[in-house]
């Protein structure tokens, strides 16, 4: 009952609270005003059931009881378990999830194709990013800056030089890396939300580069008539040069995949880990935490740069209202909620956040909102994202094998 | 050297400036007692504008004097903001106090973006315009070149307020149990102060100047924007940041000073380069002097 | 006697407060010494500043490596002190939480191998027989810490104890001549503080290792230590074996009191 009185205050709250901004519309031009009461009862309803459900999930964590139990044996880390345990299951998963990507640009329509291109970049970006906040546990906040400089390395290397996608993309690497770098270098000594902001500032600062050095980057303009990538010469039309890109970026993205997971499983990635959970201990460890930082930062941007330059050959045309601190937001989001540092939740979640609002058209409006929210709401109730305590298995010498294979 | 240029400028500054440290003393305030950046407060800030602009217009609408409106519609802000405030930290920052600090940064985060689309889904994306409801100041006739009505009603009102909170942060019994609580919370508990009301009520008094300065900055710019928190709540944590995070002082003179580099950057230079030169600020401080220009450097105890 | 650790006239000041007062302490090979004293004393400030956490303000350090070299501390980095063969626990347990106990131990590895970002991405037959002697290895610590059966784990899974050892392994996993054990019984019943003492008596004897222990515990300061250096306000206030030290009129007033010993 106190329950009912609590969510019923809560609404009443919250009617009172969104009066202004939810219940005026002005009409400046016909100077009226019209309440939208209508609204406002829909946001106290929504609300009553809301604060029910939230009660409930917080009574729920604070007696220690996990808030949604999937019906038993429906554990997701278990299933990723079982994947990893069996080599058949292994096998089968991984042939049906083979033919699903491989055969995709046959069945669908363009469109569908083009989305797929820009989940499969996000996943990319998330990956990277999730290196450097998710591994090394450094929060970027101007991740976006990376993919900038990567698809303006295309784009502008091609404008004045005419250099060609496959010259550009280990260009584009290597630019992105030493702004990694460049920007390590200086935050070395700073931790937790300074780290965020100055990164934060970083992005800000490319951004507004790009557009106001018209002179060379275009400025708001951007650069126009970027050539797609090349097929030994081949000229194709725009729906085979969709198709093309798609294999190009799955087959970018597995790579991704296999190398973050083999430095994730490595001596590098243990020390990316220390760092990320105590970073004084690490020093006195004997680990080099500059350059592990260092390292973090070179290798978490590199796969924006890659990611950028390939980007920059899909839409042909770039400019710097695609690289707003939203976009570094939603990179940040995916890696949140993937759970950090797991590389099977990252692209889950990437997946997820792409692919989702594009299914569901009708909350397409609600999509940064939903962002938002989500954010907030994984925070409270799952902090460790949907994936965590993967473990890494090892095979001990002196177990003679107790345990089955690596990783 | 062109003197007059030079006053207009300076003027100029002053009167950004004021806006900066209005919303950087919401900054400073909350980072001092809770040890969180909350990016959100530009996202009040904006809802201060919104909430100004549409309480007005409505008022507007029915007939009010607009003197009496403009009074009306900074009340309002101020209530409507103060309640956003509130509720904020009781929603996403209280539930997370004892988590790892990546925890509620993202949850600010995410907060950030909410509000700004929840006023965009509300209202719209466009920029909208606000009435010019300020009272003729034939006073001003003489220097009008360097301070317009609204000007001087910006730099009257921010010094009053920040007159006003620096009385009651030193004076008053709220105020000392908020000091005290920034400086330690156990302590301030054991004492029997009551934390988490003083917590809520940072969070109020935070955002009423936030509220304040959205309705100043709304009036002098003649129109209203989903999108302005974001940019401004940055240079005010930049102005909080240069002032020393967690100095109220260092709050009030961060904003003065980011405003005036501003406003002769932009008159001396170019005004393309105006925002970076608050993210170059930013980040030179943060490295080279996190402890900004009032605060004491703080030695790590391992 | 072969020094390992050489400290001489070693001064810290934090502002206007004199932490260490020309504090001059030396650990020979193979020795375990103790550092007591008062809390405040400043034991543990003088053991950040030997691991490079700060920076003195006047005195110097010196390692002898395995050389028989004599390498100065000062102005050096944790991470290269640590490599150049001294490595320390912590007062307050700073274990790497989310990670796994056998985790946790390869970290002190770190500084011994050499495995890099290609080795990693490649992954070719050195970097493979590089990292299984890894795990190996710091297995075979786990075995000696007694923690095996829980390598696995969470490191913040294990009891308290269970921690303290584990700190011991990984700072052993760094191959030190010189270990700096910061309060090591704290907070440990009389079972455990024995096993304890077993322990660092086993790792003294068979690793070749020198100790330097701070502890409050004076039944293990007692009965482990070869020397003893008395702590108080800064300085140095008695040095000598537990005997001359337990029956020290100054260091009785100061720190153990009559009943004590």
């Amino acid at each position: 009952m106190q329950r009912i009185l609590k969510a019923a205050i809560a609404a009443l709250w919250f009617m009172l609270l969104t009066l202004p901004v939810l219940g005026i519309k002005l009409n400046v031009a016909a100077k009226s005003v019209i309440w939208r009461f209508d609204r406002i009862l829909a946001l106290g309803a929504g609300i009553f059931v809301l604060a029910l459900i939230w009660d409930w999930c917080f009574t729920r964590k604070a007696a220690g009881i996990k808030i949604v139990t999937l019906p038993a044996g429906f554990n997701l880390a278990e299933i990723i378990e079982a994947f990893r345990n069996r080599r058949g299951l292994r096998l089968g998963g991984l042939a049906l999830l083979a033919v699903v990507l491989l055969g995709m640009p046959m069945v669908s329509s363009f469109y569908q194709t083009n989305i797929m291109i820009s989940a499969l970049l996000y996943v990319m970006l998330a990956l990277g990013l999730n290196i450097v906040v998710g591994l090394a546990g450094q929060l970027v906040l101007g991740y976006v800056a990376f993919y900038a400089i990567g698809a303006y390395t295309y784009g502008l290397l091609n404008q004045y030089f005419g250099l060609g996608f496959w010259a550009c993309l280990p260009i584009g690497g290597f630019l992105t890396v030493l702004f990694g770098l460049g920007l390590g270098f200086p935050v070395l000594r700073l931790r937790g939300d300074y780290l965020a902001i100055v990164t934060l500032g970083f992005g800000e600062i490319v951004r507004l580069t790009l557009q106001n050095w018209n002179s060379v980057t275009g400025g708001p303009r951007g650069v126009s008539d970027i050539p797609r990538p090349g097929f030994f010469g081949m000229s194709m039309d725009i729906t085979a040069s969709t198709t093309y890109i798609y294999y190009l970026v799955l087959a970018a993205v597995i790579i991704t995949i296999v190398v973050i997971t083999r430095l994730k499983n490595s001596r590098v990635g243990l020390a990316l880990q220390a760092l990320r959970e105590d970073e004084i201990a690490c020093e006195a460890m004997g680990v080099d935490i500059t350059r592990v930082k260092l390292s973090a930062f070179a290798l978490g941007s590199c796969w924006a740069g890659f990611a950028g330059v390939i980007f920059a050959a899909k839409t042909t045309y770039i400019n710097p209202s695609s690289f707003t601190f939203m976009e570094s937001a939603m990179i940040l989001s995916m890696v949140v909620l993937g759970g950090m540092g797991s590389i099977a939740g990252v692209v889950i979640a990437a997946l997820i956040l792409i692919l989702a609002p594009e299914y569901l058209r009708a909350f397409s409006d609600y999509r940064m909102l939903l962002f938002g929210a989500i954010m907030v709401i994984m925070m409270l109730f799952r902090p460790q994202g949907l994936i965590s305590g993967e473990r890494r298995r090892y095979r001990i010498g002196a177990l003679h094998g107790a345990e089955g294979g690596r990783s | 050297m062109d003197i007059q240029f030079f006053i207009e400028l300076f003027f100029g500054g002053l009167t950004r400036g004021s806006i900066y440290a209005l919303i950087a003393l919401g900054y400073t305030l909350v980072y001092g007692i809770i040890g969180l950046i909350n990016f959100a407060h530009g996202e009040v800030y904006m809802l201060g504008a919104f909430t100004a602009l549409l309480i007005a217009g409505a008022l507007g609408v029915y007939g009010f004097p607009a003197g009496g409106i403009l009074i009306v519609a900074a009340l309002a802000a101020i209530v409507w903001c103060s309640a956003y405030g509130y509720t904020l930290e009781k929603v996403a920052y209280k539930p997370l106090r004892g988590a790892p600090r990546l925890s509620p940064l993202i949850s600010a985060i995410g907060m950030s973006i909410f509000l700004q689309n929840y006023v965009l889904l509300a209202q719209t994306s466009d920029f909208v315009p606000f009435p010019n409801l300020l009272p003729e100041m034939d006073f001003l006739e003489h220097i009008d070149y360097v301070m317009g009505a609204s000007d001087f009603l910006i730099l009257m009102v921010s010094t009053i307020a920040m007159v006003l909170l620096s009385v009651f942060i030193r004076y008053t019994r709220m105020g000392k149990a908020m000091r005290a609580t920034a400086q330690n919370r156990k302590m301030a508990l054991l004492l029997g102060i009551n934390a988490d009301r003083i917590i809520s009520l940072t969070f109020i008094v935070g955002s009423s100047l936030a509220a304040l300065g959205g309705v100043l900055i709304a009036s002098h710019m003649g129109q209203v924007n989903f999108g302005i928190g974001f940019l401004a709540g940055l240079k005010a944590f930049t102005a909080a940041v240069l002032g020393g995070i967690g100095s109220i002082p260092g709050a009030m003179v961060g904003g003065l000073v980011l405003g005036l580099a501003e406003s002769f950057t932009t008159g001396y230079f170019s005004g393309n380069y105006e925002d970076m030169l608050a993210f170059g600020i930013l980040i030179l401080i943060l490295i080279f002097r996190p402890d900004g220009i009032l605060g004491k450097a703080t030695v790590q105890k391992v | 006697m072969n020094p390992v650790l050489e400290v001489k006239d070693l001064s810290q000041d934090f502002g206007g407060l004199r932490a260490l007062n020309e504090l001059s302490l030396t650990v020979n090979q193979g020795e375990i010494v103790a550092l007591i004293g008062p809390n405040g004393a400043g034991k543990t400030t003088f053991f950040n500043c030997v691991t490079g956490i700060y920076t003195p303000t006047e005195g110097q350090m010196f390692l002898h490596d395995a050389k028989g070299e004599k390498q100065l501390l000062n102005g050096k980095k944790p991470h290269i002190i640590t490599a150049m063969g001294m490595a320390r626990t912590f007062q307050n347990i700073r274990l790497f939480n989310e990670m796994t106990v056998l985790e946790n131990v390869m970290i002190g590895r770190h500084c011994r191998t050499k495995a890099g970002i290609f080795g990693a991405i490649v992954r070719d037959a050195r970097t493979r027989k590089e990292e299984q002697d890894c795990i190996d290895r710091s297995y075979e610590l786990l075995e000696l810490v007694k923690l095996q059966e829980f390598w696995n784990e969470t490191a913040n899974n294990l009891p308290y104890g269970a921690q303290r050892r584990l700190e011991i392994a990984r700072a052993m996993a760094t191959e030190p001549r010189m270990l700096l054990l910061d309060e090591p019984a704290a907070g440990m019943n009389p079972q455990e503080t024995n096993e304890l003492k077993e322990l660092v008596c086993h790792i003294r004897d068979h690793q070749q290792l020198s100790i330097l222990l701070i502890e409050h515990d004076m039944g293990m300061v007692m009965s482990l230590s070869d020397r003893i250096y008395v702590m108080e306000y800064g300085s140095c206030i008695a040095t000598g074996t537990p005997a001359e030290i337990r029956t020290n009129p100054r260091v009785i007033k100061a720190y153990l009191g009559e009943s004590d010993a």
